[in-house]
């Protein structure tokens, strides 16, 4: 039920492009006056979100409703939002004034009032002298403006930005943010806001929307998404972390990087696998004493203006990252502290992969669109529809994508300490998860075999 | 002496001296006489005569108007047929419009005097009288494609998120073509236009075939004059229909170029 202050509500939403599924299951609303960001990685789906809202994509289920009315399948020309485009998309035709002027002309608004309205947000765009202008003979920054005082001219109850800074220089940017901080206070109605920058959504939002691989991660103020990030994806996301894997041995103990750290979480069943996250600066670090909770050595120090970032590997051989106003030299031992309510523990979303599989016969199981061979089929007859698992350590992974069984894309790499966790995008099907000790990069393109003993399968 | 040579190769500039050659034997050269022939007598004479004449020979007039008109028309049609091809064309999937653009340029591949011979066949077999109709349809036909070409690449390079933002802005799919989508096609059009409307009034051999030498264009004077040997007012003809030509290049000049880049020529 949609509640009168909600401007826009989305309710499971999804799109596919052909059989490539984009967004999964989307809900969010926006409230008036709301200044939402939608953050994410390239090709996590929320230009296709931000699109579907614009109406310049029919979605392929669910509903969409803007100011109480169900815009699911309305044509963007009648939804009233408008938007800024990614780049500008500013009629070369069209002087600055006429750009400007073209959604009121469309209106049918008498000449004298189309003059004082864009009067009016040229001065709110700080753009006054431009009115003759050619949109082509502007900077960035300038087409920028325009692009924004044409969509908020027509008054729109949401306004929409596509990565309205992406084209813009460092410097730029930040001024902009502020500009544009400023226009959401003055004008009073919702922005929505697409960006793949976490800083930019962290210094601009009311909320942040967290996506990844077409699923909604996490919605909240953006100091809980700072301080309480709901999975090892939004920690990774948002700021630096160490993302390590745990298990929680009873209310507030959890065990990681071979050590135990008193936590404030409890609720968790014992010995759950859990994944901690601590922030680079919740480490103390100080020269060994009796007050160490953990020792290791520096392994790399770089100044980064306000701050040292160190590396430091435990005795233990996991790797943590420490943010210090004090430098440490390289080779030196230190002691390192972590205060209970500086850990962050979260439930893991899977503690293996798991996937729908079918027997095919004595040796084999279908799953992932692909017939492995499984020494454990031997106990199950052909047809029957089993639950695959198989460990995060016990896939094999190879540089070119014609040796191995299935081919894939790695679409996410988190450093856990002392190994990498990946995952994988499988041509045409799921995701898979892989722990591994060699470095991959993001987006190569790789075989995965599974070996046969590693398959384990359960009735369905 | 191989030194040398690899010298003159080597300076960039040189390698222009085949085409300034070129240039100069079958341009420059050839207009120099044109220019001549036009203010001389047959004795070699200076003479502004052959001016003169087109002026007050009304026959000479008439058939230049004339083919102004048959250009005029045949552009227009040719925007009326070929914009909605090239707009839907512009739609469509890349692979299939492709393909379809290559099936409009096909006949051009083939010389156009067999193709209007094997129109003015065409015309005999279906017993269409040949004639004015004949001629404006031999026009389309030939010069079509040099409309849709042009017209076609500079609507399918249309930025899409410009109707996009047309869309966002409130207009309905009327109001973004004609807003948006129709005036930033006008590069396209008048280069279409300047590779229609000049060749048609220079064309002879399409309006000797398909109206049996009964209606003359301008192109045909022309040739007459040369054919009978009345080289110096052929030649003052040619000046004249030279210095339209470059007048109303001249008038649109900034778009002129503007189309030929973005028009992309063929």
């Amino acid at each position: 039920m949609a509640q009168t202050t909600d401007i826009i509500t989305v309710e499971q939403l999804s799109h596919s492009f052909g059989d490539k599924t984009v967004l999964q299951n989307i809900n969010l609303s926006i409230k008036k006056g709301e200044f939402v960001t939608i953050l994410g990685p390239s090709g996590c789906g929320k230009t296709t979100l931000m699109r579907l809202i614009g109406g310049f994509l029919k979605a392929t289920a669910g509903k969409i409703t803007i100011a109480a009315k169900d815009m699911t399948q309305v044509p963007p020309h009648l939804r009233p939002v408008n938007t800024v485009f990614q780049r500008y998309a500013l009629f070369p035709h069209l002087n600055v004034y006429d750009n400007i002027a073209f959604g009121l002309q469309l209106k049918k608004l008498p000449k004298e009032k189309i003059q004082k309205r864009v009067k009016q947000v040229l001065k709110i765009v700080t753009m006054m002298d431009y009115e003759k202008r050619d949109v082509d003979s502007l900077s960035g920054g300038q087409q920028q403006r325009v692009a924004i005082a044409r969509a908020i001219v027509n008054e729109p109850e949401v306004l929409l930005l596509d990565e309205p800074l992406a084209a813009l220089d460092l410097k730029m940017r930040k001024d902009m943010q502020m500009e544009i901080k400023a226009m959401h206070k003055k004008l009073g109605i919702s922005f929505l806001y697409v960006t793949h920058d976490q800083e930019e959504a962290l210094t601009l939002s009311d909320r942040i929307v967290v996506m990844s691989e077409g699923k909604i991660q996490q919605i909240g103020s953006p100091t809980e998404i700072y301080n309480e990030p709901a999975n090892s994806f939004v920690a990774d996301f948002i700021g630096e972390s160490n993302i390590l894997d745990g298990k929680m041995l009873k209310d507030e103990l959890v065990e990681c990087a071979g050590l135990q750290f008193e936590c404030v979480d409890k609720d968790f069943e014992p010995n759950e696998l859990v994944d901690v996250v601590i922030r680079p600066e919740d480490i103390y670090i100080f020269e060994m004493s009796d007050a160490a909770q953990f020792s290791g050595v520096v392994t790399s120090s770089i100044f980064k203006g306000v701050h040292y970032e160190m590396m430091v590997t435990t005795d233990a051989g996991f790797e943590f990252m420490i943010q210090d106003y004090h430098c440490f030299e390289v080779g030196k031992t230190v002691g390192m502290k972590v205060k209970p309510f500086d850990i962050h523990v979260m439930k893991k979303e899977r503690a293996r992969n798991a996937f729908d599989g079918t027997i095919v016969d004595k040796s084999h199981v279908r799953f992932l669109d692909n017939t492995f061979e499984c020494k454990e089929a031997a106990n199950y007859s052909a047809g029957t529809e089993v639950k695959v698992f198989v460990d995060f350590a016990d896939v094999t992974l190879f540089d070119s994508e014609d040796d191995g069984d299935l081919k894939g894309v790695i679409r996410l790499i988190l450093y856990k300490g002392n190994h990498y966790h990946l995952t994988i995008l499988v041509e045409g099907t799921d995701h898979i998860f892989v722990d591994t000790n060699d470095i991959w990069d993001d987006g190569d393109r790789i075989g995965i075999s599974i070996p046969s003993q590693n398959i384990h399968l359960e009735k369905a | 002496m191989q030194n040398q040579l690899l010298s003159f190769l080597g300076r960039r500039r040189n390698w222009a001296i085949p085409y300034a050659l070129f240039l100069v034997f079958f341009v420059l050269v050839p207009m120099t006489l044109i220019v001549y022939y036009a203010f001389t007598n047959q004795d070699g004479q200076f003479t502004f005569a052959n001016i003169q004449k087109f002026w007050i020979h009304p026959e000479a007039m008439n058939t230049f108007i004339y083919s102004v008109v048959v250009a005029m028309i045949t552009t227009v049609i040719c925007i009326l047929i070929g914009y909605p091809a090239a707009y839907i064309l512009s739609k469509m999937e890349a692979r299939t419009a492709k393909l379809l653009v290559i099936l409009f340029i096909l006949p051009m591949w083939i010389n156009f005097l067999i193709r209007t011979l094997a129109t003015v066949a065409l015309f005999d077999f279906f017993k269409i009288p040949l004639g004015e109709g004949a001629l404006i349809f031999g026009m389309v036909y030939n010069f079509l494609p040099f409309m849709i070409y042009p017209i076609y690449n500079i609507l399918q390079k249309t930025d899409k998120s410009l109707i996009e933002a047309a869309q966002d802005l409130g207009a309905n799919p009327r109001q973004v073509f004609l807003k948006t989508e129709l005036p930033l096609s006008v590069p396209g059009i008048i280069s279409g236009v300047i590779m229609v409307f000049m060749p048609v009034i220079s064309t002879f051999a399409i309006a000797e075939l398909l109206t049996i030498n009964n209606i003359k264009l301008f192109g045909t004077t022309l040739q007459e004059n040369i054919y009978n040997g009345t080289w110096n007012y052929g030649a003052a003809l040619s000046l004249i229909m030279l210095l339209l030509i470059g007048l109303t290049a001249l008038l649109n000049r900034d778009e002129n170029t503007k189309a030929a880049e973005e028009g992309n020529l063929l």
